[in-house]
């Protein structure tokens, strides 16, 4: 095994708030651990401005990993490196851009990766899929596809699916010279004494799907959100910030990257209840002129309260944010075009528009992950 | 800014009246006209408290007098009446202002200009009701303005100012009056109470202009801003504390022409220092004892006088090296400790040479620390203070050390 080029390597792990937050805390940390098998230092964090108890919040963990303390020491003491070797999303939506807090705006999932670094991405999709749906490059950098669905592991109680261990494996095949593979297995045997753990490593070093990406590659769909923070001279005395006006939102914080599904509404079985309206805890839900409520998703984290409370089968549907390209309110379109509209909820949902139809099965699979709503940390499982 | 006004054109239609530090607090509280006030018990605060019940009793004062559960949200209630726009009151002592110590530091943060006493007071434990000065130094580095009284003359002056400057736009920073416990704030003396009329002049409406928080002006006071703004806000209130001097500087030109009153400079009182190669520096009052000491001492041929500080935050550097710099030594007489410090000396000290260190030419400055928990400072101590000072002067270093007075060992 040869000795690493650079003096450090810098990796960081994009993940969903609460959910991910232990995954997150467990890739980083094994990855400095796994590097310390053969000499290396290192120091994993989280980013100290996120607050990842805010469900489904894009959120931050890093792991830099050096030959010496003297080489380490650059990389100590920061909030967040402003370059990465690494990216990892353990969610595939995270490629539609992450905005963190306020006033950070929405930022491509790769704006921190060097060029020719890695994007390492958890998803059942194809590499063309997700890049589809990643902002144009702006330099190269090659796309990593690790195979798995988004792990929703939970954050007390940790529910381990193996995405942690098959994250590692592809990571050992990407940056051996600091982390590898055997190290990983190794590492992973004496935490775990489970051989189907490591198994799983090796099957993440085997089955990651490489792509280059060139620059200018990728989506330029997705809308630029950039703010100039105020200065001392331009701010306003007293820490006194504009509030919203009545129907205002926030135009410095929009929160839909938080989202891994959406809802769609099927607007002809639509009661008119209120249920969402009331009980969205966003208030991303407008009233429209026939007393409908269509989802704001400039707002709308995805949470999936909406769907739970609708009294209607069928009528609010969450389906995987990665189906759908633009944040633009659907009630004029099915206003115009009825039939258009509901085509493309059929399409979109896997859900029969006709209620007398009955759901066809293959809707589970269609409509992706488990609703997030329902927590499934709540069920007993291993603790962590 | 500036007032036109005939010199003095109210000193006849004054009033004298013998009152204590805390009823010419009170007497400041209704000529200041002060919208809402909050009391909880704690001496020597509680004589304030009492003095303006008793007005209000009176008829005489009209003010939303709010009796709080304790200290904390005694200064909660007055910085939330202040973000609605009220004139406010509010005060405390000892560890009771230490228990209010988180509104105290939003309070300066929110650059609300709440006007508070301290009635300062030993801390506990162990328990003692006389003057020490921890207590409101305690909150010396949080963007509060800190003036120290030596009268119920001056204490009064002193509120009617902290009014005009803390609510100054360019400032907009809450202001502590410091006042000694018992020596000032329960012991009557003759105070020269200003018209009505008088101090209206002096003293424009509280406007709070686009940060009223009110429903037709739609604001946001204090979100999390973490890292990204902080430091911005900070330098916003070093800002605000810059200018403090200034408009300090400003109304004390406008107190003294329409009411006579407080001296040459703002900052500073100087007593016998024209000639004098040795003088003492303070503040509150322990200046009396000390002016009683160099008139004594005068009389032996010492040439010695004293500088009595007005306004500890914002420090007035300036003001203090052009004093100080005159003088062959200078004995500092802390009310209070800073265990651990510099040559462990009291606040007075270390700030004062820290002014002066880079001066070509400065005094020796020597450390006293005395008078603590409300101790009388004898003239027996005071002459020990004056000895140890002159012995000092001719050699920088010698200054390197803190004296403690009239201690028993």
């Amino acid at each position: 095994m040869s000795d690493p080029k650079e003096t450090s390597i810098t990796v960081e792990v994009v993940y969903r708030g609460i959910f991910q937050k232990t995954l997150a805390q467990r890739i980083c940390r094994s990855i400095v651990l796994a590097a310390r098998k053969r000499g290396h230092t290192g120091t994993a964090f989280a980013r100290y401005g996120d607050s990842p108890e805010r469900n489904g919040v894009p959120a931050k963990q890093f792991a830099v990993v050096a030959i010496n303390d003297l080489e380490l020491e650059a990389s100590m003491a920061k909030y967040e490196p402003a370059v990465v070797d690494v990216s990892i999303a353990v969610d595939d939506t995270l490629v539609k851009g992450v905005e963190s807090w306020a006033w950070y705006g929405r930022q491509p999932i790769w704006k921190p990766v060097k060029k020719d670094g890695f994007v390492l991405v958890t998803s059942d999709k194809s590499p063309d899929d997700v890049l589809a749906q990643t902002d144009t490059a702006e330099r190269p950098y090659s796309l990593v596809v690790v195979p798995g669905g988004a792990s929703f592991a939970g954050l007390w109680v940790f529910k381990d699916d193996h995405t942690d261990y098959r994250v590692l494996g592809a990571l050992a095949k990407i940056a051996p010279d600091w982390v590898r593979l055997d190290d990983v297995m190794a590492l992973i045997k004496e935490q775990t004494k489970d051989e189907s753990a490591v198994q799983s490593a090796r099957y993440g070093y085997d089955a990651a799907k490489m792509r280059q990406v060139k620059a200018g590659e990728g989506t330029s769909g997705h809308e630029k959100l950039q703010f100039t923070k105020p200065g001392w001279t331009t701010m306003r005395t007293g820490i006194v910030v504009d509030a919203r006006k009545p129907g205002e939102r926030n135009p410095q914080y929009k929160k839909y990257t938080a989202r891994t599904l959406r809802p769609v509404v099927n607007f002809d079985t639509c009661i008119k209840c209120t249920m969402c309206w009331l009980d969205c805890p966003d208030e991303c839900f407008e009233v429209t002129p026939e007393g409908h409520y269509e989802v704001v998703y400039q707002a709308c984290i995805g949470c999936g309260i909406c769907a739970q409370v609708c009294p209607v089968k069928d009528c609010i549907v969450m389906v995987d944010e990665l189906r759908f390209e633009d944040n633009e309110d659907k009630w004029q379109f099915w206003k115009k075009d009825r039939d258009g509209y509901n085509k493309w909820f059929e399409a979109k949902s896997g859900v029969s528009a006709d209620p007398k139809v009955r759901t066809p099965a293959a809707r589970q699979e269609g409509s992706g992950n488990a609703n997030p709503s329902a927590n499934p940390t709540s069920a007993s499982g291993g603790d962590d | 800014m500036a007032i036109q006004v005939k010199e003095r054109e109210h000193q006849d239609v004054e009033t004298e009246q013998l009152m204590s530090g805390c009823e010419a607090i009170a007497e400041a509280i209704r000529l200041a006209d002060v919208d809402v006030m909050a009391a909880y018990p704690i001496r020597p605060y509680d004589g304030v408290m009492q003095a303006a019940a008793k007005l209000i009793a009176n008829g005489k004062m009209d003010v939303e007098y709010i009796v709080a559960d304790g200290e904390h949200s005694q200064f909660e209630i007055v910085k939330h009446a202040c973000a609605v726009g009220s004139r406010v009151f509010v005060g405390s002592s000892g560890v009771g202002w230490f228990y209010a110590f988180e509104a105290i530091a939003v309070t300066a943060g929110l650059r609300l200009p709440v006007v508070a006493i301290c009635g300062n007071r030993a801390l506990d434990d162990p328990g003692a009701f006389g003057t020490e000065h921890n207590d409101s130094l305690a909150v010396r580095d949080l963007g509060w303005l800190l003036p120290w009284a030596e009268t119920a003359q001056e204490a009064m002056d002193l509120a009617l100012m902290a009014w005009r400057v803390g609510e100054d736009k360019r400032v907009s920073l809450p202001v502590a009056i410091g006042l000694d416990g018992a020596f000032l704030t329960h012991s009557q003396q003759i105070v020269m109470v200003p018209t009505q009329a008088a101090v209206n002049k002096f003293l424009p409406k509280f406007d709070l202009g686009d940060r009223l928080l009110h429903p037709d002006n739609p604001i946001t006071i204090a979100p999390q801003v973490d890292q990204d703004w902080l430091m911005e806000i900070r330098m916003q209130n070093d800002q605000a504390m810059r200018k403090a001097h200034d408009v300090i500087t400003e109304a004390h030109a406008d107190f003294k022409k329409l009411f006579g009153r407080g001296g040459d400079n703002p900052f500073l009182d100087e007593y016998m220092t024209d000639d004098a190669e040795f003088v003492f520096f303070g503040q509150g009052t322990l200046a009396l004892p000390m002016k009683v000491a160099i008139r004594r001492l005068r009389k032996e041929g010492h040439k010695v006088g004293l500088v009595r500080l007005k306004w500890f935050r914002p420090f007035p550097t300036q003001e203090i090296v052009k004093s100080l710099s005159r003088f062959k030594a200078v004995g500092v007489i802390d009310r209070d400790y800073s265990f651990g410090s510099p040559y462990y000396g009291g606040v007075l000290y270390n700030e004062v040479r820290s002014a002066l260190y880079s001066l070509d030419k400065r005094p020796t400055i020597v450390g006293f620390i005395a008078g603590l928990g409300g101790r009388e400072i004898e003239q027996p101590m005071a002459t020990d203070i004056f000895e140890k000072t002159k012995a000092a002067a001719g050699s920088i270093k010698s200054g390197d050390m803190t004296h403690w007075i009239g201690v028993r060992s």
